[in-house]
């Protein structure tokens, strides 16, 4: 296996031109993806092309690490509000996350329930295609009905559409301070319907959280972020909306209310702990029921139950226990031999299969990029 | 502007390939007689007009599968159509194409409080989807200015916004899933009731096609909870430099209003005049406006107010009341009607870094001399999507070539600042041709590609968003392989 690492653009697109094997397109590859062929590193490719902070608007190298971006938009008060996660910690991976995979994943933490997705926030990129072309799409806007929309496409396309070289993005004001409510001792349907309540409410809810097996007992956590007032008022407001579900603590150190948002958005609970990890995005309301058929070892909700974190024993096909459902199962963290018996991706039906076969086709006819990755598995 | 002229061996096939679609359809659906179909001759761009071969007005999805699965049998071009409302021509029909009109379909199939959704049958005006859930007190965000006509199809075909969006995002930001029927008659369903997609985002590229890679039928939307109040200021400035930098200076201090309008002096005069709001009158003016309780609309105002004061207002006015508020947005609102009273008008909506803003609104006044035509500006600031309204009479002969001229050149320097030809109205016919000077060959290749995989034989709405030069042999093929 050879690491390429382009140190441009121009330079990206000559070896994807002239490749003969499969390449496996990477940031900083800390994202757990079994590698098939060379590696195709865009870590060469770093640097800020522009930042305008009174536009919200950021234009960036794909292979900038994402520490860098984060500090940067800290050092104006921005931050990147869907809040994506680090997999380090659980993949017990190395190296320096990429901005470039962050989209290339499509990767949002907690706030994506509130703020959106990775994908939300993507106004434009750049990316060498399978034919060895640079394409662009979208550009540093907000507002952008140009043609088709192939960011959308090309983020959490996990490098099988094209290498991304360049993106532009929306950043978003930092919030001033933040808090967590947190409702005690509830079991997970009481808990879906507080998180819905919450949610469901006009007090602008950044973070609704239910860890079943917390050290203090099973806890509802909600997050309110923004100026400190208004934050003090919606906190009291949402202690009245959660108290008839049980009983309700206020935590509003907002350093301690970080730290929480931070295990929660990098699974913390699941880290050092053996099995496999898989992530499920359910309608919120069956997530009791779905959860209750996956029998696993440790069970992790966000987005208001709407994303279940799962761990279990090695080699489980989770899709066989949840049955079927509204959503999709993704796996995390498995061997190589289940993600390829499993299949990483949840199988998509043969009418949406072929149209994302025959995207890959034309974006990649050589099948070069990632091949195999989110195609149907062996045993589906 | 050009069309692709019509096949005369599908005009041909006329009678049976609407015979074919009585089978399938009422007999009301089916619209063949040409003083019926000149109904759908065009939509809001009305300066182009071209009644279709036959109209059809399906029922359910599967009525649009069956009429799909006829027209791609018979190599006839289905234009797909929500309310007609585009003001780019996404709906204009060719005179050997079937128009597919979406409006009978428009129940609400599900509503779900606790899980923020709301499932519709994609013919349903956006107005009427926050109508079937604002009891409960929720809402759907994206509302475009013609929100009590425009239907949720259209919206999605378009990928709509409104003057909301800089904290709600467009329609890609709230679609959570949709039924789709392929040309060929294949229903789809992608996303649902859950975030985020399994596999490739269709979702996204569907969101924004304009009608080009299928008929959407019905959509799973996100609903929200309205916010407890809200309330806008007014401040006017002595030029339009001064106004962008106050826009910037808000931005930066970490408030996120909802809605930020930008007005300039013809605007404001012309608005004045129209609507009475009892504007000051001066070179910008600046409508925000901000959500929340009492107390934290307070106390955002007064933040915002005290950036402004920094940029010395000729005028600050803060709402007390909702009657204020209605009077503030009063002329934002008569902005169009007023336009329309001094004459026709040509609406662009190309977008620009909020950066540029003095500079291209400069260089429209330019441009304004040169071409001998009035411009008025309204502006969504908060996103940079500019409205710069082109006004022109209709009746003298070479006046709308000039304004279609004059146009271009703005979008052309909306393109040159870092924007777009386009924020929220669509490419459509309107500036198909312009394409270039935004894209590469082959980064328009790349979105052809996609329409390849969707409608291989490009049956659906095919004359739209890209030159016609370049998918002239594609379009070829469809006829080909007849």
């Amino acid at each position: 296996m050879k690491i390429m690492t382009p140190a441009t653009e121009a330079e990206l697109a000559e070896l994807v031109a002239g490749a003969y094997g499969p390449l496996a397109p990477r940031g900083g590859n800390t994202r757990g993806v079994p590698v098939v062929g060379d590696i195709l590193s865009v870590a060469g490719l770093r640097g800020v092309e522009l930042y305008e902070p009174g536009a919200l608007t950021l234009v960036v190298k794909a292979g900038t690490p994402l520490a860098e971006v984060e500090q940067l938009l800290a050092g104006e008060n921005q931050r990147l509000a869907f809040e994506p996660m680090d997999l380090r910690g659980l993949l017990g991976t190395k190296g320096e996350p990429t901005i470039g995979g962050v989209f290339a994943a499509n990767v949002s933490g907690p706030r994506r329930v509130q703020a959106g997705a990775a994908r939300d926030f993507l106004l434009g990129v750049r990316y060498v295609d399978g034919g060895g072309r640079v394409i662009r799409n979208g550009g540093r806007v907000m507002k952008n009905v140009t043609g088709y929309d192939l960011v959308k496409l090309m983020a959490g396309s996990w490098g099988t559409l094209g290498v991304l070289s360049e993106v532009s993005l929306k950043v978003l004001p930092r919030a001033e301070t933040q808090a967590t409510v947190r409702l005690h001792g509830v079991d997970v349907k009481v808990a879906v319907k507080a998180m819905a309540a919450a949610l469901g409410s006009p007090f602008e809810v950044t973070g609704a959280a239910h860890d079943p097996a917390a050290a203090e007992g099973p806890v509802v956590m909600v997050r309110i972020e923004g100026f400190e007032a208004s934050v003090a008022y919606r906190c009291a407001r949402l202690t009245e909306v959660l108290r008839i579900f049980g009983d309700v603590s206020v935590l509003d150190d907002p350093d301690a209310s970080a730290v929480i948002w931070r295990d929660i958005r990098d699974v913390a609970a699941f880290h050092g702990k053996p099995g496999d990890v898989w992530r499920l995005s359910v309608k919120p309301s069956e997530a009791p029921e779905i959860a209750e058929r996956l029998q696993a070892d440790a069970l992790l909700f966000d987005w208001g139950g709407g994303l279940i974190w799962a761990r279990v024993p090695e080699g489980t096909n989770l899709r066989a226990r949840a049955g079927a459902f509204d959503g999709h199962a993704t796996i995390i963290r498995a061997s190589v031999d289940t993600c390829s018996r499993l299949g990483m991706f949840q199988p998509e039906p043969a009418t949406v299969a072929a149209l994302s076969r025959g995207l890959r086709a034309k974006f990649d006819p050589r099948g070069i990029f990632n091949p195999g990755l989110m195609d149907a598995p062996v045993e589906a | 502007m050009e069309m692709p002229r019509p096949d005369p061996a599908i005009l041909a096939r006329k009678a049976r390939v609407a015979q074919r679609l009585r089978e399938v359809l009422p007999p009301d659906a089916v619209i063949d007689d040409d003083s019926e179909t000149r109904v759908y001759e065009c939509d809001a761009l009305t300066a182009y007009k071209c009644p279709p071969m036959l109209a059809v007005l399906p029922g359910s999805t599967q009525e649009v599968s069956d009429v799909l699965r006829i027209c791609h049998e018979e190599g006839v071009p289905v234009v797909p159509r929500g309310s007609g409302t585009s003001l780019a021509g996404g709906a204009l029909p060719t005179a050997d194409s079937v128009i597919l009109g979406v409006a009978r379909m428009n129940d609400v199939l599900e509503v779900d409080y606790e899980n923020r959704f709301i499932r519709v049958q994609s013919g349903r005006t956006n107005l009427s989807v926050t109508g079937a859930v604002e009891e409960e007190g929720f809402f759907y965000a994206p509302d475009p200015s013609s929100q009590l006509a425009c239907a949720i199809a259209g919206n999605i075909a378009m990928n709509s916004g409104g003057a909301h969006c800089l904290k709600y995002g467009v329609t890609t930001n709230n679609l959570l899933g949709v039924t789709m029927v392929l040309m060929d008659g294949t229903v789809v369903e992608i996303g649902g009731a859950h975030l985020d997609a399994g596999g490739l985002d269709l979702l996204g590229v569907i969101c924004g096609s304009e009608g080009q890679l299928g008929v959407v039928t019905e959509a799973t939307l996100r609903i929200l909870h309205k916010p407890e109040g809200a309330r806008p200021v007014l401040m006017g400035f002595d030029s339009n430099e001064v106004a962008g930098a106050c826009v910037s200076d808000i931005i930066k201090a970490g408030v996120l209003p909802v809605a930020i309008e930008f007005m300039d002096r013809p605007c404001i005069e012309a608005t004045e005049a129209f609507a009475h709001a009892g504007y000051p009158m001066c070179e910008a003016l600046l409508i925000v406006e901000v959500e929340g309780s009492e107390a934290e609309i307070d106390f955002q105002l007064a933040k915002i107010k005290e950036i402004a004061r920094r940029h010395d207002p000729v005028e600050l006015r803060e709402a007390a009341d909702e009657d204020e508020a209605a009077r503030i947005w009063l002329g934002r609102k008569s902005a169009f009607g007023a336009m329309g009273q001094i004459n026709d008008y040509m609406c662009l909506d190309g977008t620009i870094p909020v950066t540029a803003l003095p500079q291209v609104l400069r260089r429209i006044g330019e441009m304004s001399k040169k071409f001998g035509l009035e411009v008025a500006n309204v502006f969504h600031a908060g996103d940079g999507n500019m409205h710069p309204l082109i006004l022109f009479d209709a009746n003298k002969p070479g006046d709308l070539e000039t304004c279609e001229a004059f146009g271009a050149e703005i979008l052309k320097l909306c393109v040159e600042v870092g924007g777009c030809l386009t924020g929220e109205h669509g490419v459509g016919v309107e500036k198909r041709e312009l394409m270039l000077h935004q894209y590469s060959r082959e980064d328009l290749e790349a979105q052809m590609a996609v329409k390849d995989v969707f409608d291989p034989a490009w049956l659906l709405n095919p004359a739209k968003v890209f030159p016609l030069s370049l998918t002239e042999e594609r379009r070829a093929m469809a006829v080909a392989a007849e």
